[in-house]
Parts: structure tokens; sequence; C-alpha cells
């Protein structure tokens, strides 16, 4: 570690990830900044080193959190004028482990609104632009944290993906981003999107930084009943043979250069020995209808706590606690929000239950029977991230079903609880970032990190 | 299915959101085009295929049945709220 040995001072790299941060202000990365103790805190791991005590791991990194992630150092919004005023008095576990090894947060990056969104544009605060291209968007709904680290702001940040959230705008932006196994990482602290497909992972520049946050963030946290003992630690890197590339998705769906960038990283892993299979996956094209009815239904069922009683924001002058909710709720969600919540109701609704709700979860049963095969005739699967490099501000923000076809290539994966690494795959004639996405079977997240360094040359 | 004015305001009834005026005729084409994309699950065959609605791998997890200290205490909680009288919340008439 650069701290330990004293070659640089936990204050002054905090000092200048603010700088770069108010550098690039214009950019809108941050909801909010945590100056004060972010330095007090750099000042605190300098004073322990200068007294010979042993610090941790991330000792002095300044990192940003996604405005998701709980914790008493400043208000969490999620992205929500909802939220607007909630210092939560509790703290995310990943955000805990994190700073047990001596990580510094400096702010909160921008998101849309809990975390509904692809683009970052949700965000009730505005949109995050993209690292590349100041008139295009950030990708999300993590827009703010993967924006934070391709600009050299931070070293890493925290990022939530429920169906893309991290991987995409990883890859608008050219930089790794991870989507855990389901249950690698604890949920608990963070705002709660649709439950069965959360995963807290990580933006980060190189496969050696997210294997140092994984190894420091698994593990079964009592206070989230979903994770995993730690396997992440135990795992054996995996000997890889076969990668495998869904038929399907090389097709004109997807933008020209991003199946070139495909193509050049499996030529480049045949001239390594590996073995390119392709492997048909029929019922993927099906994925994100399915995901556009399960997760709208678990978020109309989260977002139901949002009634403006205990916390965050309160419409005022109701006549009746009736009204306080209705117009609590009209006035604290943002528009994707409502749509969201809406449709979850009908396709939960009596009449509808049996044709969309139940229909979803046996299309997810196939959908994850399909992976178990692919996972028996490859080791990891690569495939793009999203149908495209980042789209222009204001491109598809009036069109929801054109935003949601960003998450086509993202979305099956959550459903199937297996873990996904966007990779940097170079750039487009134009400049921007092209990423793509190495996928394997449950519990294999070292193993993909490992294999990743294989395609970065 | 067509999505009228009507099932609109049935929503928003169920999602316990005060639609403004404005808000009705956007939303009734965007669940309508949202609705559409979603039913081309009708073309899948779910014949005898079990739902999955969580994809964790274990079953049961039990802990001791005892109290464990709490991340947030009653007053930082109740600082949360924008009224508290007394030790609890306050909230406009009920009935």
């Amino acid at each position: 570690m650069r701290i330990a040995s004293k070659e640089v001072s936990a204050v002054s790299l905090v000092k200048e990830a603010l700088r770069k941060a108010h550098e690039f202000e214009d950019y809108h990365v941050f909801i909010s900044m945590n100056e004060e103790a972010a330095l007090a805190q750099a000042a605190e791991i300098d004073a322990k080193i200068a007294r010979g005590e042993k610090v941790g791991r991330l000792a002095g990194v300044p990192f940003a959190l996604k405005d998701n992630y709980l914790s008493p150092d400043g208000e969490t919004t999620a992205g929500a004028h909802m939220l607007q005023g909630l210092t939560s008095p509790i703290t995310a576990t990943v955000v805990e482990k994190l700073k047990a090894e001596g990580a510094i947060a400096i702010g909160r990056t921008n998101m849309d609104a809990f975390a509904h969104g692809s683009s970052t544009e949700n965000s009730y605060f505005g949109p995050t632009l993209n690292s590349a291209d100041r008139e295009r968007v950030a990708g999300g709904s993590s827009g703010g944290s993967a924006v934070a680290v391709a600009l050299g702001i931070v070293e890493f940040a925290t990022g939530s993906d429920t169906g893309g959230s991290i991987r995409q705008p990883a890859s608008f932006n050219g930089i790794y981003g991870l989507k855990p196994t389901y249950g690698a990482t604890s949920r608990y602290g963070v705002v709660a999107m649709a439950s069965s497909t959360d995963c807290m992972g990580f933006f980060t520049k190189t496969p050696e930084d997210m294997d140092l946050l994984m190894s420091i963030t698994a593990g079964q946290d009592p206070k989230d009943l979903t994770t995993l003992p730690d396997y992440y630690n135990s795992s054996e890197v995996k000997k890889v043979k076969r990668v495998g590339i869904i038929k399907d998705f090389d097709n004109e769906v997807v933008d020209a250069d991003i199946r070139k960038a495909l193509k050049e990283k499996c030529e480049l892993l045949e001239s390594k020995g590996y073995e390119i299979v392709k492997i048909e996956m029929p019922t993927l094209k099906y994925a994100l209808a399915v995901y556009y009815i399960i997760q709208p239904a678990e978020v109309a069922s989260n977002l139901s706590r949002y009634d403006g009683v205990r916390y965050g924001f309160r419409s005022k002058d109701s006549k009746d606690l009736d009204g306080l909710y209705e117009n609590t709720r009209d006035e604290g969600f943002m528009p994707e929000n409502k749509r969201r919540i809406m449709i979850g109701n009908f396709v939960l609704s009596s009449g509808f239950y049996d044709a969309y709700f139940l229909k979803a979860a046996k299309a997810r049963t196939l959908i994850i029977k399909e992976y178990e095969k692919a996972f028996s005739e490859c080791d990891f699967i690569l495939t793009p991230v999203s149908p495209n490099p980042a789209f222009r501000l204001g491109e598809k923000v009036d069109d929801p079903v054109a935003m949601y076809l960003e998450d086509l290539m993202s979305v099956s994966l959550n459903l199937a609880g297996v873990p996904g690494l966007a990779i940097p795959a170079g750039k487009n004639a134009a400049g921007l970032p092209i990423g793509l996405q190495l996928v394997g079977p449950r519990r294999s997240d070292k193993s993909l990190i490992e294999f990743s360094k294989e395609l970065a040359k | 299915m067509e999505i009228k004015r009507e099932d609109i305001i049935h929503l928003a009834g169920l999602s316990n959101i005060s639609l403004e005026e404005g808000e009705i005729e956007g939303l009734t084409k965007d669940l309508q085009s949202i609705i559409r994309y979603i039913s081309q699950l009708d073309e899948l065959n779910t014949d005898d295929v079990e739902p999955t609605y969580q994809v964790f791998e274990m079953e049961n997890v039990w802990r001791e049945d005892e109290v464990l200290p709490q991340d947030a205490s009653r007053e930082e909680l109740l600082a949360l709220t924008k009224e508290e009288k007394d030790n609890q919340i306050k909230v406009p008439k009920v009935l």
C-alpha cells in the first residue's frame, strides 16, 4: 500500500480527489459531498500510520458511494425527492466493511431515482454527463459512480445492479463493473428496488481492484438472510477452456462496432488457445419482458413503504391520512417510479396475476435452466452489455420501452442470479467506450475477474 | 389488452398515488406500450414449468431467537419524521 509505506499521505489523496470532484463539477457526478468528514478520516489514518499502528487494506483510499447506500455521514436520497432530508442512523454492511479497511467516502453519486432507469436522466437532481462525451448519457442507474471512476476522481465506487445498473454505465464509460452472484454481498442498508435481483457491486479501473473489493465485502451478513457464506475468498480459480458466445446476440439489433469488438476479443482468446463455442439460448429474447414484469412487481411492493410518515419527504397540507399518502407519493416520485409501481400493481392484480406475474415466474425458471445448460457447454459466456454505446441525452427519456431495451442483454443474469463483469473493449470511431460482459455460473465471481485479465491483452 | 383512462385511475388507486389530471394521458400511453411489450410472453410455452420467485440457493436460514442490538434507537428514528409529539409520529386525522 502506498499510504502505509508513507509514499503519500491519506490527506493528500483525499484532497486530490476533492479537487478533481470540483474540477469536474459540470459532469454532475455527485448529489452531495462529504468533504469535512473525509478529511478528518484521512487525518486519522495518517496519525495511525505515524504512530506505527496497523491500518486496513484500503487505508486512505477515496471512494464514492452510490446515493442509495445508507450511512450516517450524509443524506441518502437514492436520487429521489422522496428521500430528501433523510440522514439515516443505519450504515449499509458493504459501507461498514469498506470503512473498516480504511476507505474514505468523499461523496454520494447521482443515480436514477430509486435506481429506475438506464441513463441517470430519471434523477430528481438532473442527469450525469458521460465521461467521454458530455452530450451523451452516463448510463444508469449507477451513472454518477461510473463517471466518478472513469474521470479518475476516485479509485472505486459502489453501485447496485438490479437489471444492469452497474454493467451498462461501466461499459458506457470504459471501466470495469461487477454484478456479483446473487447473495455474494449484503443488501442490508441499501435502498431496496427489486429484492430478488438486487446485487451490490463495484466500479474499478482494474480487475485487481475488483478482486480486492470483493475479497473485503463478500460473505454472510446476519442482517441480510439472503447472503451466502463467504465462498469468494476460498474460491479456486477455474481453469478455463471454452468461452461461449450467444448466437441470438450477434445480429443487427446490436451496434456494428460492439459486434466487431466482440469478434476481436474472440479472436484474441482463440489466439491464446481458448475455444470459442456458439451456444443457443432461445429463451433469452424473452428475458426483458420477464424482467419488466417481475421487477416492477417487486418495486411496487418495496416502494409501498414511502408514505411520508416516518422519514423523507412529506406533502404539506393534506386533509387526512389517505390524502397524505397519496399526495406524498404523487409529489415525491418521479414519472418512471410511478410507471413501475403502477405496472407492478397491474401484473399483481387479480385477473392479471396468472397471465403476467405467474407466467413470468415460470419463464424465469426456463431462463435459469438455459444458463445451466449453457454452462455445461462452456466455462464462461462473452456478450455485449447493451445493444449500443452511450446514447444522446434526451434521446430515450420520453419513450420508456426504448429505455427498457437498453437492458436487453443485462437483465437475464439478474433473473438467474449469475455474476457478470463488464469489461472495457476499446472505443468506436467517435471515441465512445465499448463494453462487453463476461458471464459465469453462480459463485464463479473470482474466476470471472481473474479471466478478464486475459481479455485485457 | 387496451389500457383506458379508467384503468390508470384504478391502478393509481391501488398504488396510493393521487395523479394530477395532466399525468393521466401520458401514463395511459406509456403503460399501454409497456404492457404491449411484456405481453410477448404469451408466445412462450410454460406448461408444466414450476415458477421461480427467488434465486437464493439456501433454505431455512435459522438463527437463535434472541433480541439483538439494534442499529438505530427510538430517538434516532423519531428524529427522522416531519412531525412528532409526545414520542409519537404525528399525522393528519385518520377518520
